[in-house]
């Protein structure tokens, strides 16, 4: 389709845009591995000195590594489940011909809207306060003691805000999957005498395997990253009970000012999400092939 | 057994009357054929009977028992649907055994009877594979098979043909009726094509604008249509409709004389015109022949017919196989 030229127009076109996402993407890199080579405290700058793989190993053998790295595995599986589990009934309800049927459409869509640190304020301060929330003051009205969700559960709490975020997406996917399911189909399983919980597991199901890996996929991505949510309610506590890498991370670097030890962090981080897209991407392609 | 009777059967959609009135009685293993241009409502009555739309008012009997209250799973039929319906991600022996497995059939019989279902339609080599990996005469075997396993009292066919090629059709159009003549079980299908209609049918139902015009055998069609629309549908070429001055020589508002019927003559005899397309096909001859004010007639003559276009010709129709028709359209009879 494309001759020489146009082809060397088109390398001449794009190269500037390529090389500054390049320049963009492998400056912060390599100063990340360089500064994870150094002992490198912002408590007493202009000392650093090279220390090879030390960094990594304090990281590693830090007692908050495996907490944080379970705290992260149980986070985003928990999430993807209530996500997965709560979104194909939700999907399917919205599927069905309502009154206002695009206004609720827009309600339910629109948790996804609000940014992070909002809503996880909004969580705390309004919804689970022990004193002031509306459960705590729910609890009251049927005379039982409020729960204080970020003291006695918080991963719980962090769980909760976050699935009440990534809900909405998961709905969404699989609403359009929903979609186009085709009519047909439905109908013959209709005259072959299958009910409606007959058509869902043998038909509908086996149709949202597909969008259902996709939204595994894109949720996984971005949860293994939640910050704003931890940092706003927990604060990574108590102890390292809400702690995740990436607040880890964070906390290694703004609250011990071991940047060294932190860029470490991140390396880590990087090859632990690198494995499980390995993992995923395997999943998600078998099921896109067809 | 598969007798289905309907009794003044009317389907509205809001204020729209998709279907007025319809009374029919099928017997018990015919073939009947729903025909009719798109959106008269053929496919509708189909849903209607098979459960997928409820009924407006009437009755739908199957076996004398009313069945519009019925579910579709209930009522004993089985439909091979236009698209197949084929569920994708299961094998064609998954396809074909699912309805035997909602009705909790014994795992045993339901392999014998899958077994026994996919010889008759030469689908044993293919059990295993998934629809996808199915041509397109395939996976119209596959849905036939899905339909006859279940033994209905009767099959019903949305255009089930129509999405094959022309060769492939014809051979489908065979073995269906071939089928259904073995199992001798009561067929019901829908189809715009007059073609499949009259060769497939034991009796057709021509419907129009959700009315059934004329319920009887392709050959009655054929010979004696009720009224100028059935005589335009049933039969091609379309029968050729004169109307004024020769038609009121024979008492009737318009005439129909089928291209057959039509024979080129000698000089001076009969309506003169000129042909303004030949059709050579090397069985049949079909000419295009501009006849003044008695507009296009199209004739068809028996093997080849040596002229040309531009050329003069004089035609003259079979008097005896006239159709005559009144100022409403109504055949007249003598």
């Amino acid at each position: 389709m494309a001759t020489q030229q146009t082809q060397g127009l088109a390398r001449g076109l794009l190269s500037p845009a390529v090389g500054l996402l390049f320049v963009w993407m492998i400056v912060p890199l390599a100063m990340t591995i360089y500064f994870s080579t150094l002992r490198y405290s912002l408590l007493d700058p202009g000392a650093e000195t090279f220390i090879g793989l030390d960094n990594f190993r304090y990281f590693l053998t830090d007692p908050a590594f495996l907490a944080s790295l379970l705290n992260t595995l149980v986070l985003v599986g928990a999430v993807l489940a209530i996500t997965i589990v709560l979104g194909v009934p939700l999907a399917l309800l919205l599927d069905q011909p309502m009154i206002g049927r695009n206004i609720v459409r827009l309600m339910v869509i629109a948790p996804f809207f609000v940014m992070p640190t909002v809503s996880a304020l909004v969580w705390k301060n309004l919804l689970l306060h022990p004193v002031s929330g509306l459960l705590a003051w729910l609890s009251t009205l049927v005379g039982v003691t409020p729960i204080d969700w970020f003291n006695d559960a918080p991963m719980l709490a962090v769980i909760l805000i976050v699935a009440w975020q990534w809900l909405p997406f998961a709905t969404l996917i699989l609403l359009t999957a929903l979609q186009s399911q085709d009519e047909e189909q439905k109908e013959a399983a209709e005259m072959d005498g299958a009910g409606a919980f007959s058509t869902f597991f043998h038909l509908t199901l086996p149709h949202l395997a597909r969008p259902i890996t996709v939204v595994i996929l894109i949720e996984t991505i971005f949860l293994l990253t939640v910050f704003a949510e931890i940092f706003v309610t927990t604060g990574g506590g108590p102890g390292l009970q809400t702690t995740n890498i990436a607040f880890m991370i964070y906390s290694q670097a703004l609250i011990q000012y071991d940047v060294g030890s932190a860029s470490a962090g991140g390396l880590v981080a990087v090859v632990i999400a690198n494995i499980l897209a390995f993992f995923l991407v395997r999943i998600v392609g078998r099921n896109l092939e067809t | 057994m598969g007798q289905i009777t309907l009794q003044s059967v009317h389907k509205s959609f809001g204020p729209l009357n998709i279907i007025k009135d319809a009374n029919l009685d099928i017997e018990d293993g015919s073939f009947v054929v729903f025909v009719g241009p798109s959106g008269c409502g053929k496919t509708t009555l189909l849903r209607l009977i098979a459960g997928l739309e409820d009924v407006t008012s009437g009755q739908i009997l199957i076996d004398g028992r009313n069945v519009v209250n019925v579910p579709p799973a209930k009522r004993g039929l089985s439909m091979v649907f236009q698209s197949y319906a084929l569920y994708p991600h299961m094998s064609v022996r998954g396809n074909i055994a699912f309805g035997l497995k909602m009705a909790g059939m014994p795992r045993p019989e339901i392999d014998r009877k899958v077994e026994a279902a996919a010889a008759t339609l030469n689908l044993t080599s293919y059990l295993d594979r998934k629809p996808r990996e199915l041509s397109g005469g395939q996976r119209q075997r596959v849905a036939i098979g899905r339909a006859i396993v279940r033994e209905p009292k009767a099959f019903l066919f949305d255009e089930p043909l129509s999405n094959l090629d022309a060769a492939l059709r014809v051979q489908m159009r065979m073995e269906v009726t071939r089928l259904q003549k073995q199992l001798a079980t009561t067929a019901i299908y829908v189809t715009h094509d007059q073609v499949e209609a009259m060769t497939m049918a034991d009796r057709i139902v021509v419907l129009n604008a959700g009315r059934v015009e004329q319920y009887g055998t392709p050959l009655e069609l054929y010979d004696r249509p009720v009224n100028l629309f059935v005589a335009g549908f049933i039969g091609s070429p379309k029968m050729n409709f004169v109307s004024g001055l020769p038609a009121s020589l024979h008492g009737a508002a318009t005439i129909g004389i089928r291209p057959e019927h039509l024979r080129v003559v000698g000089d001076g005899e009969g309506w003169p015109g000129r042909v303004s397309v030949a059709e050579h096909l090397g069985s049949d001859t079909f000419l295009y022949v501009d006849a003044a004010e008695l507009g296009l007639l199209t004739v068809r003559g028996l093997g080849e017919v040596h002229l040309k276009g531009g050329d003069r010709v004089w035609l003259s129709p079979d008097p005896a196989r006239l159709h005559r028709f009144d100022k409403e359209g109504v055949a007249i009879r003598p």
